[in-house]
């Protein structure tokens, strides 16, 4: 086995063109992958033509709240181009310089202070179905946003005008006497009139209007805690059933690294299998020079050992920029080696059943792609019977099973990395035999 | 080169007994036997699908019979396929060098050099095999079946695809290799070079052998004498007895 190690790695050191397409394009989809997955969505460029003008407020009781307030809420979710006129506006729409525009009326502040209307806000958008609709979802989710935050600037400032109304004193930004009696003060006070009166009407009368006072001051009391409740219905309690949670950015990294990991590993195998029969050498060796077994085994070494060097790479180096659990580094070579193992099998399998090496490397692709893709559909994501089926496949290859080995064994992320060893210990055994099988006739 | 004298095996080296090997329903070898000795040069002719490479296949261990045997094991035989198999990416140097180590030849550095010497390929021996042409690299290709030293060596179309100069100094080195003991059993579609070279053929024809014996005997069952047209006597052989064998010779 160790002159066909020698040898293989000898044409390989040849085959520069290959040797680099099988680094560079993996570690490629992988960075592109990691990108797309543990980057947050980029703030969209949005024009906005703010025809409020400056310091314009919106009265709540005796209180005043700022629009300018309500203006940053919205800036912050988009990034924003600020504009001086209306067609200036839709000319950016327009050219594409941004994707949308929102333009803020110079009434807005009258329209909220009024209380009887919703105010409204004009959005401009341009581009395809798609486009369309990302930046309708994306201002749709900008203004929930700026929207939530006002209306508890609206709530604090109501809650503040409702206090002042229990307590009493100087209510001086409502337009009332000085010295004013609080709403919870007077049944109190009512009281211990009421008790200086004799019985008859007017004391029955004053009876009633105690009872009122009493229960409209608990009653306002309970209003302040409706205006949150109605500003914000829902809140959410996330709690992680079990394992650990992974960042993005980590699983990203798990992910760029299986990738990388499969893809070496799958074409490197089956392109040496294949080449055998490609060169005519597979009938000489398999005649007695070398058994199936061992020359299937010297394929999935080489493979396994290559693409673990690159992935076992790639991890480190992503590990300078993403904060990797260092003290887990064994678990990590555990769960590449068999990762790449099982990979390798994979690709033993392919190259025995193709009969050179552009069918296998086609073969490769077409089966390496759409496995990883199945594998990272979240489940649920899909109908229940399309769900089981993409499961059913993901479980038959080494893909998913190898993502949550790896994942294990970075983030500690669950399934058990045990769990997932011993499927990728299966997968190994099943595509052996497989390869086994395809290498049956020599030539 | 003329024709080569008929020489009666007389201890056979090679013997292949009662062969047969079906692919699903289709025989492509029916009961074949034949023996051949030291030194001999055994040409296996006849029509497309007759069965000559799978015989050939059979010698050389790469295909296992459904029936019948060879008495010499796979490592006795030497074997140069019809497409030289060799790694293009390695030098001629190295695949020799590696098939030697497969082989597990005792002294592989000395085997190689003796090839080197017998194939005339020593100029060229760090030349990378992808880079020589059709004739050199089948030359490699029969000396890889030559590492061992086997008394045994099945070529399976040797001169397919080389030009006339290249076929001759193929030719030459086949026979140097035979007149050195080593018994070549090789197939052909070129009737005139089994003619010339070979001192027997095994005429096939759907699995069967039909023919064993020297060319000039060939040659007398169409009424032709030696120095005749083999390749009409093989045509019109084929088509009186395509259907029942000619006793051996």
């Amino acid at each position: 086995m160790r002159s066909l190690l020698r040898k293989d790695i000898l044409i390989l050191r040849r085959s520069r063109l290959l040797l680099a397409l099988l680094v560079v394009y993996p570690v490629a989809i992988a960075l592109l992958i990691g990108f797309a997955l543990s980057r947050t969505p980029a703030h969209p460029r949005v024009a906005i033509f703010d025809q409020t003008p400056a310091g314009a407020t919106i009265r709540m009781g005796s209180e005043h709240v700022d629009v300018a307030r309500y203006t940053e809420q919205l800036f912050n979710q988009v990034q924003s181009v600020p504009v001086s006129s209306r067609a200036q506006a839709i000319a950016k729409v327009k050219s594409g310089d941004v994707l949308a525009a929102v333009v803020i009326p110079a009434n807005i502040a009258a329209q909220l202070s009024s209380v009887l209307n919703h105010a409204s806000l004009e959005v401009l958008y341009n581009g395809d179905a798609l486009e369309q609709s990302l930046v309708r979802s994306t201002l749709d989710s900008a203004l929930a946003h700026a929207n939530l935050g006002f209306s508890e600037q609206i709530q604090k400032a109501a809650a503040r005008a409702i206090n002042a109304l229990l307590r009493g004193g100087n209510l001086g930004g409502l337009g009332a006497p000085p010295n004013l009696v609080g709403l919870n003060q007077i049944p109190t006070l009512l009281h211990v009139i009421i008790q200086r009166q004799p019985r008859g009407h007017d004391r029955t009368e004053l009876e009633r209007i105690e009872a009122f006072a009493g229960f409209a001051a608990r009653n306002l009391s309970l209003s302040r805690n409706v205006f949150s409740t109605v500003g914000q219905p829902i809140r959410v309690e996330s709690k992680l059933v079990h394992g650990r949670r992974t960042p993005l950015n980590n699983f990203a990294v798990v992910v760029a690294v299986s990738v990388s990991l499969m893809f070496v590993c799958v074409l490197l195998a089956a392109g040496g299998v294949a080449l055998e029969r490609e060169e005519h050498t597979l009938g000489r060796l398999l005649r007695g020079l070398v058994s199936r077994e061992a020359l299937l085994a010297e394929k999935c070494l080489l493979a396994a050992g290559c693409s673990f060097v690159v992935a076992f790479a790639m991890l480190a180096g992503v590990g300078a920029f993403v904060a990797l659990d260092w003290s887990r580094v064994g678990e990590w070579l555990l769960a590449l080696a068999l990762g790449a193992i099982a990979f390798a099998a994979l690709g033993v399998a392919i190259g025995a059943l193709a009969r050179e090496v552009r069918a296998s490397s086609l073969l490769a692709f077409l089966l390496s792609l759409p496995m990883a893709f199945l594998a990272l559909v979240p489940s649920g994501a899909v109908s229940g019977g399309f769900s089981d089926a993409i499961a059913a496949v993901s479980f038959v290859f080494p893909f998913k099973a190898s993502l949550q080995a790896l994942d294990a064994a970075v983030n500690g992320a669950s399934p058990s990395l045990g769990g997932s060893l011993v499927h990728l210990a299966v997968l190994t055994a099943v595509f052996g035999a497989l390869a086994r099988l395809g290498l049956r006739r020599a030539e | 080169m003329g024709q080569r004298a008929s020489r009666s095996p007389v201890s056979s080296v090679l013997d292949a007994k009662a062969l047969t090997k079906r692919y699903g329903h289709l025989e492509a070898l029916r009961d074949v036997s034949f023996q051949a000795g030291a030194g001999e040069m055994v040409a296996v002719i006849g029509p497309n699908g007759a069965g000559k490479t799978t015989l050939l296949s059979i010698l050389a261990g790469t295909q296992r019979a459904d029936a019948g045997s060879v008495n010499r094991p796979p490592s006795e035989v030497g074997w140069a396929p019809q497409q030289p198999a060799l790694y293009s990416k390695l030098s001629v140097v190295e695949n020799l060098e590696l098939f030697a180590r497969l082989e597990k030849v005792p002294d592989p550095a000395a085997a190689v050099e003796r090839m080197l010497e017998q194939t005339g390929l020593r100029a060229r021996s760090r030349e990378a095999v992808g880079r020589l042409s059709g004739g050199n690299r089948q030359r490699v290709n029969v000396a890889v079946g030559l590492l061992a030293g086997p008394p045994v060596l099945a070529l399976d179309e040797p001169t397919a695809s080389l030009d006339p100069a290249q076929r001759e100094r193929m030719w030459a080195f086949i026979a140097g290799l035979a007149e050195r003991g080593t018994t070549v059993v090789f197939s052909t579609h070129n009737v005139s070079e089994a003619q010339r070279h070979a001192t027997r053929v095994l005429v096939l024809a759907e699995g069967r052998l039909l023919f064993d014996g020297a060319p000039a005997r060939l040659l007398a069952t169409q009424g032709q004498t030696e120095g005749g047209d083999l390749e009409r006597a093989l045509v019109g052989f084929l088509a009186r007895h395509g259907d029942e064998p000619e006793a051996q010779s």
